[in-house]
């Protein structure tokens, strides 16, 4: 890059250098104290995470950064300046891009662009040589006639990112950057965060994406508005150093492994790691009951390296149990069919662009089968036509041997779908959202109230009964859109996105459920962009441009796409490669 | 009603009424509306400033100013020296008539002769304009009657009553044709916002995907919407009799029967609206394009005999050109039940021509 995107001024500061120097800062909104007092430097040419579940006030800590809060007590300075005293000069050497971007929708990439440059007061000369450097630099550059509207997640978050570089910022503050972007885009971000701080920009980055957070330089971690940590990653990665352990072989469930490993009172946390099951012990426990354990299953235990995900659960106080109480209130599900869902060349077309092609899968029976793939790959077009929301140009989607387009009643009784932004009515009460949904099932008198009751004890929605959906916690949230699409106890679920946004502490909490449903027999779909829970799935298909490009068990995906550089690649890595891969031979089919 | 209609129908009615603001903001405006349109709308003219150029100067000029100005209707009058000055007034709106009296006005009445007055008239205010003139024309014809030689047969003169409503209280026309007007608007937005509501939040998928069928949810969907429209129709009629004073002298269950029709037929303009719109924004603009026509053809404002035939044709399609006959005649002139009968039915057939139409469109969405 001849130019550089930062303010010229920033090349002067010395790496490492403070940006940003944080002094008693806090935040209280009523009587609710969003964020502690506490101290920080944030350094300049640095990549600083800003990791927490949801609600531990990353949010607003950036808005205190980016002089749009007043704080309650102490200061911050941004670049110099004071952000209760100077507000204006704050917003002029700081560029913050907030979860969802002000992008204007029906405005193309282009007027986007030159609507927040004139909002930052440039124009001629400057303004054409500061977009050309920022479309070169996004690569959005094919894409400026394109409605904002209609880019893909990914583009969209690229196209934010650019218009918040507008005024040369010295310190760039992003809110969740990467929520709903898929692998390949995320690559793309991390490449223009890497060359900014490389021209000394402090850049802030939050996120709820603990692979993200292990890359950057330093992590501040928040949890209920206090700082439980500051510093490099690998250090506090390092305090759980030998605690981390790998169940590998062949354990005929591993998901019931999972549920009695998380029982065992020296464990700490766990997840399922494709055909493996990962654990970590609590602080000064032996490994062995784990042992004992894994014996019992026919596992073998081996210490695996400790992430940085492992301390974030440890410090925040392990994970959730490994039983789901709703789930062993379920009766074992019996369907007839052993193949539950079935696609046969589906397809799907809007005008002359094929979103869906030829996809042809089935799922067994108690299986949970996840479909991946970049933004506008065509994963929620399959999906949309497998639970009868699209018909299907050509091919046939069978759930349960019905086609749930010409379904009956009854047929749709066999389906519980969860939507990807929790569709619940907000203008309804907890309680009334649980009474619709129950009664547009069919559920009526005893066995409505029972279900209800059940729903809500299990949930711990109790003390919610009579708010908004809205005003929920996410980790409610997400409970409530559980607890009504199982309402009606269907043997098959529909999960779209179902954790996009959610902290790994609700996410662990959701997947105890999940994981209790399949073991008494529900069959689970899923889309998802977290590589970390395509692990939980038995078999996923990998879709890109429309057709699915690889199907198999993780581990089998992982192995196909093991090379010397990477022998051993994450989800992640096998994603991107399979993906290159698919390009590639693109690539020389056109030659 | 099986379970899962009724969960949607009370979910629906929830959605309306249980947050204490969207409460307000259905029941509160239409009502204020009411009472302020009934004062503003009316086509009574009021507050006229007329200048005069009166080169006459003499007695019976003097007089027929003296009347006009005497009149209710006037609120000022402005003398002038020069006709440029007249034009001048009525260019820049500062009055509404010009009135021109020439040298001789006065010596032709004395002599008894014809005598002649120029009335300017500002066209761009043409209704107004031609109202004031008929109240001009009217003094001049009394002056005229007064002057008439004694002993002569005075000219014959007409006496007008008006049938039904004998003062042309205009408040009397209005109100009732407002409480149908007003009740369409709310049925028709808050239709039109339902299903585009469902459909951006995402739990018009979830709905989709449940058990519930498109007759389910369209039924789910109006029966609320109608409750609320006839409610706020009956509380605006019950306004109309009660706190305007105008005598009702139809039958009130045949006016709240198609009262009931009507809004059904207006629901199912607005629902047929909604499952085309993909957002709450391009719902609310469909709402207008389409309430502003049926109001504008309906015959509130003008009347549907003085259109062009095809407009007169396209008329038809409004069903609040037919509520508008039922409710201002069972208010004013006893309007007898084969009447209604026969204004009825129309908006029936309306509301099975739309209702059917939304049913058919929420199940192409299903596939």
């Amino acid at each position: 890059m001849a130019q550089p995107i930062g303010s010229p001024t920033v090349g002067g500061n010395a790496i490492g250098g403070n940006a940003v120097e944080i002094r008693g800062l806090a935040k209280r909104f009523d009587t609710d104290e969003a964020l502690a007092p506490f101290d920080a430097d944030i350094a300049a040419g640095r990549l600083t995470g800003l990791v927490g579940p949801d609600g531990a006030g990353k949010t607003t800590l950036l808005r205190l950064l980016a002089a749009l809060l007043k704080p309650t007590a102490g200061t911050a300075r941004v670049a110099g300046h004071d952000v209760a005293a100077e507000p204006t000069q704050v917003r002029l050497v700081t560029g913050y891009m907030p979860q969802r971007f002000g992008l204007y929708e029906d405005l193309s990439v282009l007027e986007n662009l030159r609507l927040y440059a004139r909002l930052r007061g440039l124009r001629g000369k400057e303004l054409t040589e500061t977009f050309e450097r920022l479309l070169r630099f996004t690569r959005l550059e094919p894409f400026t006639g394109r409605l904002a509207g209609r880019l893909s997640g990914g583009m969209k978050q690229k196209l934010g990112l650019a218009c918040a570089l507008m005024a040369r910022p010295e310190v760039l503050l992003l809110d969740e950057p990467s929520v709903g972007v898929d692998p390949v885009s995320r690559q793309d971000l991390w490449r223009m965060v890497d060359e900014l701080t490389g021209e000394g920009m402090a850049v802030l980055w939050s996120t709820a994406y603990l692979d993200e957070a292990e890359r950057c330089d330093t992590v501040l971690l928040l949890n209920d508005g206090r700082v439980e940590y500051h510093g490099p990653p690998a250090e506090l990665t390092q305090r759980l150093a030998g605690r981390s352990f790998r169940l590998t072989g062949e354990a005929e469930d591993r998901r019931r492994l999972l549920a009695e490993a998380l029982d065992l009172p020296t464990v700490r946390d766990g997840v399922i790691q494709g055909a493996s099951v990962r654990v970590v012990l609590t602080e000064g426990s032996d490994r062995a009951s784990v042992d004992e354990l894994a014996h019992g299953h026919g596992s073998v235990v081996e210490p695996a390296e400790a992430r940085f995900e492992d301390a974030f659960v440890d410090l925040l106080g392990g994970g959730p149990g490994g039983h789901s109480a709703i789930a062993e209130k379920m009766e074992a599900v019996t369907l007839d069919a052993e193949m539950v869902v079935e696609c046969r060349h589906l397809t799907k077309r809007f005008g002359d662009f094929t979103a869906t092609d030829d996809a042809t899968f089935q799922v067994r029976k108690g299986e949970i089968f996840g479909l991946l793939g970049p933004n506008g790959a065509g994963k929620s077009t399959t999906f949309k036509m497998l639970c009868g929301l699209l018909r299907p140009t050509a091919g046939e989607a069978l759930v349960a041997g019905h086609d749930l387009r010409h379904a009956p009643g009854q047929a749709k009784l066999q389906l519980g779908y969860m939507a990807q932004k929790f569709s619940l009515y907000g203008l309804l009460s907890v309680r009334q959202n649980l009474e619709f949904f129950s009664g547009v099932y069919g559920l009526e008198g005893g066995l409505r109230k029972r279900r209800i009751r059940e729903m809500v004890e299990t949930f711990e929605l109790g003390r919610f009964l009579d708010a908004s959906p809205d005003l929920l916690p996410l980790g409610f949230k997400q409970r409530l859109a559980l607890a009504c699409s199982l309402m009606h106890r269907p043997p098959v679920l529909f999960l779209d996105e179902p954790t996009s946004g959610v902290d790994p502490l609700t996410r662990r909490e959701f997947w105890t459920h999940i994981n209790g449903l399949v073991r008494k027999g529900v069959t689970v779909l899923v889309t998802t962009h977290f590589m970390d829970e395509a692990e939980y799935c038995d078999r996923v298909a990998l879709m890109y441009r429309s057709r699915i490009i690889a199907l198999d068990a993780p581990d089998a995906l992982k192995a196909s796409a093991a090379s010397a550089e990477t022998p051993d690649p994450t989800m992640e890595e096998a994603f991107i490669a399979l993906v290159e891969a698919a390009d590639r031979r693109v690539g020389e089919e056109a030659a | 009603m099986n379970v899962r209609l009724r969960s949607q129908v009370v979910k629906e009615m929830l959605s309306y009424l249980r947050d204490p603001r969207s409460r307000m903001t259905l029941i509160v405006p239409p009502l204020m509306q009411l009472l302020i349109f009934s004062f503003a709308a009316t086509l009574e003219v009021r507050n006229v400033d007329i200048a005069v150029l009166d080169r006459d100067s003499g007695a019976w000029s003097r007089e027929m100013v003296q009347r006009v100005d005497a009149a209710g209707f006037v609120d000022r009058i402005v003398p002038v020296n020069s006709l440029a000055e007249l034009r001048r007034l009525v260019d820049h709106r500062e009055v509404l008539l010009g009135l021109h009296f020439d040298a001789g006005f006065s010596r032709d009445i004395e002599a008894g002769r014809p005598a002649e007055a120029q009335l300017l008239v500002d066209g761009r205010r043409a209704n107004a304009g031609q109202i004031a003139v008929g109240y001009i024309e009217a003094v001049a014809a009394q002056l005229g009657a007064e002057l008439a030689p004694a002993g002569g047969v005075p000219p014959p003169s007409t006496v007008v009553r008006h049938a039904f409503n004998p003062n042309l209280t205009y408040r009397w026309f209005i109100v009732p044709s407002l409480s149908g007007i007003l009740a369409m608007f709310i049925s028709l937005v808050v239709t039109s916002l339902s299903i585009a509501r469902e459909r951006e939040l995402g739990t018009f998928d979830q709905l989709l995907v449940s058990p519930a069928t498109p007759l389910e949810i369209v039924v789910g969907k109006t029966v609320p919407a109608v409750i609320l429209g006839t409610v706020l129709g009956t509380i605006m009629i019950t306004a109309g009799i009660l706190i305007f004073g105008i005598p009702f002298t139809g039958s009130l269950p045949l006016l709240l029967a198609s009262l009931v029709l009507f809004i059904l037929s207006i629901v199912g303009i607005g629902l047929m609206l909604s499952s085309v719109c993909g957002t709450q924004q391009q719902a609310i603009l469909g709402t207008f394009s389409v309430a502003v026509p049926i109001v504008l053809i309906s015959g509130f404002a003008t009347p549907v005999e003085n259109m062009p035939d095809w407009l007169q044709w396209v008329a038809q399609a409004s069903p609040l050109k037919y509520y508008l006959v039922i409710v201002q005649g069972s208010f004013l002139k006893a309007l007898p039940p084969e009447v209604v009968l026969a204004n009825a039915w129309p908006m029936a057939a309306i509301a099975l021509v739309t209702l059917t139409s939304a049913v058919v469109l929420v199940k192409r969405r299903l596939s």
